[in-house]
């Protein structure tokens, strides 16, 4: 499903933010990816989303290769993606509902059923009822919620979460990695980066770990355990 | 085809809401581009009303034949003929009681000429000729000239010459003035679009980032820029119609003073339709230009 091969990217000014990077995501798994900040996590989103491109090697997504990638092709990928950044990025100018239609709109989604379909996204991160909300109402957990139903409504095959439960409080955090669960569940392949050990002991997930742009793999939960310590400040 | 269709549908739908949802800037913008294109419209109305005024076919040039006031019919049939024999084009013959009447009907001869004791005009003959250039009429007015019983020959041509000349001017100088507003309005259009992509930066970048491509963002602006172009030519048209209607009695009272019985030529209906197509297309292409240069700075 996502493929990385020796990815190196370095910025202008010759800082190397991801060192020779390979790993690969097979269909359905859930990966976190996990290090201190500054590790590359951030780099690995904005490649992966092609919000950068890299240096040197490949990202294939769905049999794309991402460095290959026409610029006009790029929001077509990105359609295919479900993607949860880091500040949000909500609009706080339309409500809740309006938020979770975007997406829609951008693709074409029929007008008249569109707002079935939001409101059904609303439901499965557990905000339904708040649709004529706007974001500002909205505690921190509820406005995480709201990005994910945005992120999910298309129903992508791939969902790419940036430190979805930063600034939540421990029972909102462990909610929100219950919907990423859920979501790879029935089949969603799932990458959260993120340095929360609570995310990481909780899940036994499979983690990705980067330090200092070179990653390396923690195969079992104890080792799991032990790279949520070695994040902890 | 219902995706793309859809899509427009959207695109105006938004561009509409936009312009609705700040009313006064809005109506400022409209009042700023009908001004913009009031000044050429009236200017070229203007033009359009002297030249209808000075007769619909300006530069169709006359030769006038003025035959002695002792010159019979035989000497009348003798140039009829050789203007046929000439092929001078087509004529019309002004008996000399006819040109009188026609005198005095002017406003303020029927005085003068009644206080004459006999009529002092002579038979003449209005020739329009086939040929326009300047030195084939000329040609033609000296032959006439030396025609027997011929007192004297007039060649219409130089005040014809020089209303055309004015006229001609004062088509460039609309034409000039046309080309500066179109570009005032273009730079309106590039600046409100210029705005409203910084007023709504957050929005198109979010779009941007979960997938929206170049031309569902572009689309509402370019519609905005239409819109508010179309309408700015709407509100032209209305302010053209408005002035002429104030101009039209003073022109009618003039008109009258001077014994003719002219109205001022306000818009037509298809001349509305045309301005708000240009002023519409005008608005799409600053909008066009503007959201090529201001999209790209937003990644």
């Amino acid at each position: 499903m996502i493929t990385a091969n020796a990815v190196t990217k370095r910025y202008p000014g010759g800082h190397e933010a991801l060192k020779n990077v390979s790993f690969e995501i097979t269909a359905g798994e859930m990966v976190f990816l996990t290090g201190h900040s500054g590790a590359g996590k951030s780099t690995l989103f904005k490649l992966l989303a092609a919000i950068e491109r890299p240096t040197t090697g490949s990202i294939v997504i769905n049999g794309q290769n991402l460095a290959a990638l026409r610029r006009n092709a790029i929001p077509y990928l990105r359609r295919k993606l479900g993607l949860i950044f880091q500040d949000r990025k909500l609009l706080f100018d339309r409500s809740v509902l309006d938020n979770v239609l975007l997406p829609l709109s951008i693709v074409g989604h029929p007008a008249k059923d569109a707002p079935r379909r939001a409101q059904a996204a609303l439901a499965k991160v557990g905000l339904p009822n708040r649709e004529k909300a706007y974001p500002i109402a909205l505690s921190g957990g509820e406005q995480q919620r709201l990005a994910i139903a945005r992120a999910v409504v298309n129903r992508p095959a791939i969902i790419l979460a940036d430190e979805p439960t930063a600034n939540l409080d421990a029972a909102s955090a462990s909610e929100i990695l219950g919907i990423f669960r859920a979501f790879q569940q029935v089949g969603v392949t799932v990458l959260i980066a993120t340095h929360d050990p609570l995310a990481l002991a909780t899940l036994e997930p499979r983690i990705l770990r980067l330090d200092k742009g070179e990653m390396s793999e923690s195969p079992s939960a104890a080792l799991a355990a032990q790279s949520a310590k070695a994040c902890t400040p | 085809m219902s995706a793309w269709l859809g899509d427009h549908l959207r695109a105006l739908r938004e561009a509409l809401r936009h312009l609705a949802a700040t009313p006064l800037n809005s109506l400022l913008s409209l009042l700023v581009i009908g001004v913009a294109l009031t000044l050429p419209t009236a200017g070229w109305l203007a033009i359009e009303n002297l030249r209808k005024l000075t007769g619909d076919t300006p530069g169709v040039q006359q030769i006038s034949i003025f035959l002695n006031v002792d010159a019979g019919q035989k000497e009348r049939t003798e140039i009829d003929q050789r203007l046929h024999d000439a092929d001078a084009g087509s004529w019309q013959f002004v008996p000399r009681a006819e040109a009188l009447q026609r005198l005095q009907e002017s406003e303020g001869m029927a005085e003068i000429i009644g206080s004459l004791p006999k009529n002092p005009l002579p038979d003449a003959f209005v020739v329009t000729p086939t040929v326009s250039q300047p030195e084939s009429l000329e040609r033609l007015a000296e032959t006439f000239a030396a025609w027997p019983k011929v007192a004297h020959v007039q060649l219409d041509s130089a005040w014809v010459k020089r209303l055309d000349a004015i006229l001609r001017l004062g088509k460039r100088v609309v034409l000039l003035l046309a080309a500066l507003f179109a570009g005032a309005l273009v730079t309106i259009t590039f600046n409100t679009i210029r705005l409203q992509i910084l007023a709504r930066a957050a929005e198109i970048e979010v779009a941007k980032l979960i997938g929206a491509t170049d031309a569902y963002i572009q689309r509402p602006l370019h519609y905005f820029g239409l819109l508010q172009g179309a309408l700015g030519g709407l509100c032209a048209a209305l302010l053209v119609t408005i002035g002429s209607h104030l101009l039209t009695p003073p022109v009618a009272e003039l008109a009258r003073l001077y014994g003719g019985g002219f109205t001022l030529h306000s818009l037509a209906s298809d001349e509305v339709v045309a301005l708000a197509v240009i002023g519409g297309a005008l608005g799409w292409l600053g909008a066009k230009i503007s959201a090529l240069i201001h999209l790209r700075r937003i990644s």
